[in-house]
């Protein structure tokens, strides 16, 4: 058990910031064991980047790395992420 | 651009504060004015960013423990003692001095009273500040859905919102504290971690599908949730919100 793992609602605010709209209810599907889960329900590690983890079967999700000025985004387990705009 | 909404981009507004109450030795309520503050749902939150004066900047989430009326946002904090945010909050913020928040965020970790009830929220120490939004709007609203809040805290100096809670209790709401480090005389009351023997007897069971929410350091979440899970309760009806090790 990890003391320091946050979930999805820690890292709402930065993902607002990319996608401009509500992000902890889009559902994101694991492209390893097809789970689909509200994004505030995911597992979330933060170090030098953000790493978000399938509340399942521990897949990454997506990784956030971010600079003053950029942010990088990639999503190397993620099937589909169902946004509402 | 600074105070202005586009869709639903975030921005970072100014927030005055207009009040502050020590809740606990270790916790304060700090009352904002932000203006042009839309409103927010219960369980919402902000993050909260300082600017140093030479530019380096600290950010921190803090969940809104203030009712969706009006313009003021409450946020509930603790001081961590090797915190880089709460302390300046705590100690140093004065009625009158300006922060950068932005927000409100969020819309997993919310209840609307037109959810109702059955509702059970679990609240580790200053996790209880998102689940007393949704109380206040709970009572504000008159609501008087099925409520229970099993509520764990190290001491009986050590629980936030003692009074207004024993206030609130009735109506279909009940408090159940939890006292895990030092008991008062005369205790009769839980005097342990939440457990699932505690969770089972606090109900509202499985069987009545309630909407759980939990809040609180990860390692009390993780064990609360694991424990409901285990009583039977479907984990699509557990919300959690987990703050780190100690919290922001």
């Amino acid at each position: 058990m990890d003391a320091l793992m946050l979930d999805g609602n820690a890292i709402a605010g930065m993902l607002q910031e990319v996608f401009a709209v509500e992000m902890t209810m889009a559902m994101g599907t694991c492209g390893n064991c097809g789970a689909a889960e509200p994004m505030g329900a995911t597992h979330v590690f933060k170090g030098a980047g953000v790493v978000m983890r399938c509340p399942h079967c521990d897949t990454v999700l997506a990784k956030v790395v971010r600079s003053d000025t950029r942010l990088w985004l990639s999503f190397p387990g993620m099937r589909a992420l169902e946004v509402s705009p | 651009m600074e105070g202005t909404t586009v869709l639903g981009r975030l921005s970072w507004q100014v927030a005055e504060v207009v009040d502050i109450v020590d809740e606990t030795p270790r916790v304060k309520t700090i009352a904002f004015d932000v203006r042009g503050w839309h409103g927010h749902r219960a369980g919402q939150h902000v993050d909260v960013r300082l600017t140093a004066a030479d530019g380096y900047q600290a950010q921190r989430s803090y969940s809104i423990a203030s009712p969706p009326d009006g313009t003021s946002v409450e946020l509930t904090v603790e001081r961590l003692d090797d915190g880089e945010v709460s302390p300046y909050l705590t100690d140093e913020l004065r009625p009158g001095d300006q922060i950068e928040l932005r927000g409100p965020i969020g819309g997993y970790f919310v209840w609307e009273p037109s959810q109702g009830g059955p509702l059970l929220l679990v609240a580790g120490g200053s996790g209880v500040a998102p689940l007393m939004a949704m109380l206040r709007l709970r009572a504000g609203a008159g609501s008087n859905a099925d409520a229970r809040l099993l509520f764990s805290s190290r001491s009986w100096e050590d629980v936030i919102y003692r009074d207004e809670l024993e206030r609130l209790e009735g109506d279909g709401l009940r408090i159940v504290h939890t006292l895990t480090r030092s008991q008062p005389d005369g205790w009769t009351g839980y005097a342990r971690r939440v457990d699932a023997d505690m969770l089972a007897e606090v109900g509202p069971g499985p069987a009545e599908r309630p909407r759980v929410y939990v809040c609180g350091p990860t390692l009390f979440v993780e064990a609360a949730a694991e424990a409901l899970v285990q009583l039977g309760h479907d984990p699509q009806t557990v919300r959690t919100e987990r703050f780190g090790p100690t919290g922001g």
